[in-house]
């Protein structure tokens, strides 16, 4: 049989019973084992695991105890995710043996609702990156093409999910994370508002910035997996007690009565033309399905990268200072002393990027530069803010590219960092006002590699956002388009 | 803004991390691209903006003061490099008087 790709057409093979959960989870493992080789896009296979919960999840259905549209799916988790009694590593040396004592509240989540875990994607290092270059265990590779990076950070997740190697996974967003390797490998994935899903078991990165959310190939599936992971949780204090949704049945096809505003200062100089003509495409076709659009400014948006570069770094040298050689399994051969075993555990233990992001943080928090950076990058973030407070007056959405260009070559910008931090440039604005937004498959590139449409929203109005995006998905054939790899052989 | 190596070197000292020689030159070259980059937000007045730390209105929840299950010693020291009679071990902190 051929796998399914979507979590509608799994669920419905599983509700049917043309197929088991056990034997799903089985062909999934096969093509992993098949194909994962060409794109490294998993860290950690469960083989044992994964056919454990198949066969719980057979039982329970089998006995009438159906929970769900996730129920026996197979997905997969960024392995940024703590997971019970297996090994999360952030993709880094520093984690590379670490067993969590408990699940993440997403991972937590996903289980209760049925879904076969089969592993944990490969992703940038401590989720440091936008390319999927950083990680200790090798960079992941686009299934578009394999000489081209996937985006990051989340770009195991973005990658698996494209290749069909998990029917859909949950990654994260910091500056991009879920968008930007969404945008690079043709699938659809959300950035939910901050505070919308708990970080409770989350290896803190930015912890003001990031928030997680679902990879799928349809805005269907990312719905229905944002109800399922979304919710209040007493284990993390900034989560937030709104309202819950059945987003996907919420979805409605037309668009009108909503107004979508297009900032003009989202049309970036050096931007790849071919991008800026789909999204310019794209609009026209939200216009035909009665959207009103509306050309909007959003000033500040070019000092969205300076003030995520100061907000972000600072952040995370706060929080990667834990890893100490104490309690988190990487430890140098035979420290001398305590402080050798601080810097020699810290410098063999991370990476360069991690390293130079703890460096950044650390001058920009340190005595005499505080209020020149960090607390500059505040008030900015104050002014970003305001700019889409402002635009809120006047639409209900905004649409944008995603990622300025499309996957970009292995090694091309790694010697360049400043280069590599203007991925983000679109998808920053988002985390820095804590806003929800999603990247949706809205064209082919010449050179046949995927772009995406970004949709932002007002804060907790995911259900508008993903409207909008599944609107466009119907009218559009981009999200049935299939990466060469997906078609290999199984 | 100029960034020099010995800055780079107090910074390195501060965030417990090492670097040779090599590696020094070519991350204070990286740094100072990065702050240059980032140097723009000077441009932009900001003297009467209040800073954001924190983009939800939240006030901090209280929740009861009731004693809950939490990990076990044993779960805690799992991943420590070094353990000793339920604790983590590290080397010898305090030196004996010469």
């Amino acid at each position: 049989m051929s796998l399914p790709r979507t979590v509608k057409e799994a669920s419905e093979l599983i509700r049917k019973r043309e197929v088991s959960p056990v034997e799903l989870a089985e062909l999934f493992l096969e093509r992993i084992g098949a194909v994962d080789e060409k794109i490294n896009s998993y860290i950690t296979v469960w083989e044992e695991e994964s056919l454990e919960a198949a066969r719980a999840a057979e039982k329970r259905i089998s006995a009438g105890d159906y929970l769900g549209p996730l129920h026996g799916v197979p997905m997969a988790l960024k392995d940024i995710f703590t997971t019970k009694d297996t090994r999360t590593t952030c993709g880094s040396r520093m984690l590379r043996d670490f067993v969590s004592p408990y699940d993440s509240t997403v991972a937590r989540k996903l289980r209760e609702s049925g879904a076969v875990i089969l592993g944990k994607n490969n992703m940038d290092e401590f989720a440091m990156g936008s390319s999927n270059e950083t990680s200790w265990f090798g960079p992941v590779k686009n299934p578009w093409n394999t000489l081209r990076v996937p985006g990051g950070s989340s770009g195991g997740s973005a990658a698996a999910t494209a290749a069909n190697l998990c029917v859909a996974s949950v990654g994260t967003d910091t500056g991009g994370s879920v968008r930007q390797p969404c945008s690079l490998c043709g699938v659809v994935g959300m950035k939910p508002t901050y505070g919308r899903v708990s970080r409770f078991g989350m290896i803190a990165f930015a912890s003001s910035l990031d928030q997680a959310g679902p990879i799928a190939k349809t805005v269907e599936d990312a719905a229905i997996i944002l109800s399922r992971i979304e919710g209040r949780d007493p284990l993390d204090s900034t989560s937030v007690n709104a309202p819950r949704r059945d987003y996907a049945g919420g979805l409605r096809e037309d668009l009108k009565g909503i107004r979508v505003g297009v900032p003009k200062e989202y049309f970036v100089s050096g931007m790849d033309p071919e991008v800026s003509e789909s999204v310019r495409r794209a609009v026209e076709e939200l216009e035909s399905l009665g959207a009103g659009i509306v050309e909007i400014s959003l000033p500040h948006t070019r000092y969205a990268v300076s003030t995520y570069y100061i907000i972000a770094p600072s952040e995370a040298s706060s929080n990667l200072a834990r890893y100490d050689g104490v309690r988190y399994t990487y430890r140098c051969e035979e420290p001398e002393s305590l402080r050798d075993m601080f810097f020699r555990s810290r410098s063999e233990g991370f990476g360069e990027e991690v390293k130079r992001r703890i460096m950044l943080g650390t001058y920009a928090l340190s005595a005499g530069y505080y209020d020149a950076y960090y607390l500059k990058a505040q008030k900015v973030r104050t002014l970003i803010m305001r700019d889409f407070e402002d635009a809120w007056e006047k639409v209900d959405v905004i649409a944008s590219a995603t990622s300025p260009e499309t996957a970009f070559g292995i090694g091309e910008k790694t010697a360049d960092p400043v280069k590599m931090y203007l991925s983000d440039v679109l998808t920053i604005p988002c985390n820095i006002a804590g806003l929800p937004g999603i990247s949706v498959p809205c064209g082919l590139s010449s050179e046949n590699l995927p772009i995406g449409l970004q949709i932002m929203g007002r804060p907790f109005a995911e259900q508008t956002v993903l409207n909008v995006a599944h609107a466009y998905e119907r009218q559009t054939v981009w999200h049935e388009k299939r990466p060469p790899l997906s078609r290999a052989p199984d | 803004m100029k960034i020099s190596e010995k800055d780079v070197l107090d910074t390195a000292e501060l965030a417990r991390l090492e670097f040779d020689g090599e590696t020094l030159a070519k991350l204070t070259g990286e740094l100072e691209d990065i702050l240059a980059r980032i140097n723009d937000l000077a441009e932009l007045d900001t003297e009467n903006v209040e800073p954001t730390s924190h983009v939800l209105d939240l006030s901090i929840p209280m929740r009861k003061d009731e004693v809950n299950q939490s990990i076990t010693t044993e779960q805690a020291l799992r991943n420590a490099p070094g353990k000793e009679d339920g604790f983590f071990a590290v080397p010898k902190v305090i030196e004996s008087p010469e």
